[in-house]
């Protein structure tokens, strides 16, 4: 059987024709992460396709959810925690110390597992987050926040009630309010941490159609537990084990005919 | 190759394995039984053959069955729904082979009477044999996922193509020699076309094997050896 042996090293087998007409929104390059003395992410280099979905899937504890929020420093809020090496984003490198993280945290969005609205107004959700950055005049403003919910597929939903409480919205609503929250600051990355893991299924479809609407605004990055959700969503796939990138591949791929033995058995099942 | 976490998993691909082999089987039957009845004039042996085709289209039917119920369930990847795929392909494959062995055996009925002579039977079972070992190969290549040996197979098909066109220019001789002749040689022409059909079909399920092990189509072009159907017929004697 043509599937090549389990040698560590980052495979990045795409063909070239694959990616002939895209530009690399985020270049990682040889990245390594370190939880106080352990090392997390071990020499991680990946590219991050504008306008593209690019998924990261891997077994508990892989580094998928590390090697996300490097992408946007979250890692600065905790002690004993660092990173090595080169993000580059639009060729600037992130990690560098005089990066200002609250600008490159609106310019890099996140979405979490859970969804997070702050205890205001669906209205003042979205608004909290423009006015940190920008000074519009009030009708801009409602202009914006009609922008984010529509692009978040929750404007016919909510519009009759923007002033009620974010809180009171289901999970799902609640989820792609996250989101509308997130692109109101004009975004060019946005990160989803499983995004779907606490909803419906009916919810987590609307959700994957979202993603795929957003990406022609956005490049994406999702980190998902669910490989299907993984095959259906994205066109990148990045397959991680024990804080290595085994093998990187446009999802077709990937999920059709993968190179490493390690990845063949994790998407069919046969891990662990 | 580990097994899956899901156990009942390995046991649906299994099942389905296990039901392509028996299809396989009774299709060789089929064949061997078919030839047999038209070496023998068996018209009893034919009539089972056609009464044991609806075992194999049955068969058929059962694999799709449960190839649609796995995927539904287990969404399977790569290698996994490679396999399930080329089981249906396998058993459309080989329901085609049982319905030719089948049409075979009719024609054993329609013969009587008449009596072809021992050279163009002795010319069928030689074609026959021959497919039978092609189709027993290419179902071990399945079976074992030996992709030399599902090559072998499809290359080896120009074998019988080139008994064909030999058996077939024959009957022309005989058909031309004397008009009583043209109704056996007529039958006789179908049967042998029908287990050069086989042949193909053989060929098929190798190609099927490529793509379950490689992960892409055979898309070389097959080594043909059939010309019966361009080649200018001499009108000579």
């Amino acid at each position: 059987m043509n599937v090549a042996p389990s040698v560590p090293t980052v495979t990045v087998t795409h063909a070239p024709t694959d990616t002939a007409n895209l530009t690399e929104k985020v270049s990682i390059k040889n990245l390594e992460f370190f939880y106080g003395e352990s090392k997390a992410l071990k020499s991680v280099s990946l590219p991050l396709y504008r306008n593209k979905v690019t998924a990261f899937i891997g077994p508990s504890g892989c580094g998928k959810s590390t090697l996300l929020r490097v992408l946007n420093r979250m890692y600065d809020l905790y002690p004993n925690q660092h990173a090595e090496g080169e993000v580059l984003f639009d060729g600037e490198n992130i990690l560098a110390p005089k990066q200002d993280v609250n600008l490159l945290r609106a310019r890099i969005g996140m979405v979490f597992q859970k969804p997070t609205p702050f205890p205001m107004t669906i209205y003042e959700n979205i608004a909290f987050g423009i006015r940190l950055y920008e000074k519009l005049s009030r009708s801009a403003l409602d202009e914006r926040v009609e922008q984010a919910l529509t692009r978040s597929a929750l404007w016919s939903e909510v519009k009759d009630k923007l002033n009620a409480n974010g809180m009171s919205l289901s999970g799902g609503q609640q989820q792609r309010l996250c989101i509308a929250r997130t692109v109101a600051v004009s975004p060019e990355v946005i990160l989803f941490d499983e995004p779907c893991s606490a909803l419906d299924p009916i919810s987590t479809a609307k959700i994957e159609e979202l993603i795929d609407e957003l990406k022609s605004l956005y490049t994406i990055v999702i980190v998902t537990h669910n490989m299907q959700q993984a095959a259906r969503v994205s066109d990148f796939t990045a397959f991680m084990y024990l804080g290595e990138v085994v093998e990187f591949d446009t999802t077709t791929k990937m999920f059709t005919t993968p190179r490493d033995r390690r990845t063949q058995d994790y998407i069919t099942g046969r891990f662990g | 190759m580990p097994d899956h976490t899901a156990k009942a998993f390995d046991a649906d691909l299994q099942e389905i394995a296990r039901k392509v082999a028996e299809m396989g089987g009774l299709a060789e039957k089929e064949i061997a039984d078919a030839v047999d009845a038209l070496a023998k004039r068996d018209t009893d042996l034919a009539q089972r053959v056609i009464t044991a085709d609806l075992t194999t289209d049955q068969l058929q039917r059962d694999i799709e069955e449960k190839a649609i119920l796995t995927i539904a369930r287990r969404q399977p990847m790569a290698i996994d729904l490679r396999e399930i795929v080329a089981a249906l392909r396998l058993a459309s494959d080989l329901e085609r082979i049982g319905d030719l062995a089948k049409n075979i055996a009719k024609r054993v009925v329609a013969l009587n009477g008449d009596f072809p002579p021992q050279k163009l039977i002795r010319g069928v079972e030689h074609i026959s044999d021959l497919v039978l070992e092609q189709l027993k190969d290419v179902l071990d290549a399945y079976a074992q996922r030996d992709l030399d040996k599902a090559m072998m197979v499809w290359k080896g098909d120009d074998r019988v193509d080139a008994m064909y066109t030999s058996l077939f220019r024959e009957m022309l001789t005989y058909m031309m020699e004397d008009p009583r002749n043209i109704t056996f040689c007529t039958h006789l022409l179908f049967c042998a076309k029908n287990i050069e059909r086989m042949g193909d079909h053989a060929t098929n399920i190798a190609e099927t094997v490529y793509y379950m092990v490689q992960g892409r189509t055979l898309t070389d072009e097959r080594p043909k050896g059939d010309t019966t159907n361009i080649a200018p017929v001499a009108m000579s004697s």
